[in-house]
């Protein structure tokens, strides 16, 4: 349920900037688009249709009078029913994901824009790391934040001055580059700035999606065991970087670097590896160099 | 849970091809190293055709297995995981040249 509109929600997309406007994506792709400020102007009636057609997109089920004709066909079948026939299709299942990326893609180079997806499994420090870079690396940045529900984390960025949207993917485990693309028609970051996407913390289906970022970056702490890149290997094989975070609590813990560094290496082997702490700062001054010279070659 | 976004997208582009015709079954073609849970997409795949023109259809899939080849020795090896370094002795460079596949391959339809 959104909570902004009280539109019901299924599997729907919702992206959002500070003002309460925001946009449902429904399963079908359909989009709807909800102005906050119309919340507080007698409006509402109108968005009480535009859920009447959330509801007709839930019916789906006018397909199934669709089916009442094909019932019409089932009359021909004693003609026509012959033999079923293969069609070769050979169709990429990614392939809609994909155009999409390279259209992400073609907006950022046109505008010389960084776009930096970060990754990694939920509480292994992005939101803090990203607080902290946006408040020190003093480079434009904007920040498409995904996150299943709430938004919190986008609210602890927008803290630190910078333009955020958030997109809640309700009960979808990663951002796709439709959703990225319309996050970028709210944020309409500058040219030749940063955007950062901080990805849905999740190891596994984030891997699966290009959302036409020049750079994967992929962070993993150290409470979470050296052997992280070897259980998940899809998400680290596409690393361009991987930040080894929370490296304070090293004294703490029986954690082998060497050995986080070899599964990387074994998975990854062209994956620049980085060490952070971002409480302590230690590491954050090469993070923030990465950036700013992966910025240059990327408008080169 | 990525496979159900996956399925949607399998079934979108198969209910495109066939133009309201009725849909007996899709043939997929997945490989070992793609990270799709067959499972998960069986599941997804009852769920996504509902209502579609590939109500009731079966789900074929024709399993790849994954396979790199080492720069060093030149050796085929078998993958179950997308590692990029061959077990062999110089822990060379291993390419991954099958098992990554995710086709919809064909459809069944009348």
């Amino acid at each position: 349920m959104c909570r902004t509109c009280g539109c019901s929600d299924g599997n729907m997309v919702t992206v959002g900037n500070a003002d309460g406007d925001h946009t449902h994506i429904l399963p079908d792709g359909t989009v709807i688009e909800h102005h906050g400020h119309s919340h507080d102007h007698g409006h509402s009636h109108d968005h009480g249709h535009s859920h009447d057609h959330g509801h007709s997109h839930d019916l789906g089920h006018s397909h199934d009078l669709g089916h009442s004709h094909d019932h019409g066909h089932s009359h021909d079948h004693g003609h026509a029913q012959g033999p079923s026939k293969v069609e070769i299709l050979e169709a990429k299942v990614m392939e809609k994901n994909e155009r999409l990326a390279e259209r992400n893609r073609g907006w950022f180079a046109g505008r010389e824009v960084l776009a930096l997806n970060l990754m990694s499994s939920p509480g292994s420090g992005k939101t803090t790391l990203l607080e902290r870079t946006l408040r020190e690396l003093d480079e434009p940045s904007t920040v498409v934040e995904g996150d299943q529900e709430t938004a919190r984390d986008a609210e602890r960025l927008r803290a630190t001055g910078v333009p955020v949207v958030q997109v809640n993917t309700g009960t979808g485990c990663h951002l796709e580059a439709d959703m990225v693309w319309m996050g970028l028609q709210t944020l309409k970051p500058d040219a030749g700035s940063v955007v950062f996407i901080e990805n849905v913390g999740n190891l596994v289906c984030p891997a699966l999606f290009d959302l036409g970022e020049n750079k994967r970056v992929v962070l993993f702490s150290i409470t979470e065991g050296e052997d992280k890149p070897l259980k998940y290997p899809h998400m680290f094989k596409a690393a361009d970087l991987v930040l080894i975070t929370k490296m304070d609590l090293l004294p703490h813990l029986d954690f082998d670097l060497e050995e986080a560094k070899a599964s990387v290496a074994a998975i990854a082997p062209d994956a620049r590896i980085m060490e952070v702490s971002t409480k302590s700062g230690d590491g954050l001054a090469a993070w923030y160099d990465w950036i700013r010279e992966t910025k240059k070659v990327a408008a080169a | 849970m990525h496979e159900l976004s996956i399925t949607r997208n399998i079934v979108a582009t198969v209910v495109e091809h066939a133009r309201g015709r009725k849909v007996e079954g899709v043939t997929l073609k997945v490989g070992d190293l793609a990270g799709i849970e067959l499972q998960a997409l069986r599941f997804c795949f009852d769920v996504c055709t509902d209502g579609t023109c590939l109500e009731g259809a079966k789900l074929h899939i024709e399993q790849i297995p994954g396979r790199g080849r080492c720069l060093e020795c030149d050796e085929l090896v078998a993958l179950e995981q997308p590692i990029a370094i061959c077990p062999c002795d110089k822990r060379a460079r291993l390419v991954i040249e099958a098992g990554e596949e995710l086709l919809i391959h064909s459809m069944e339809v009348h």
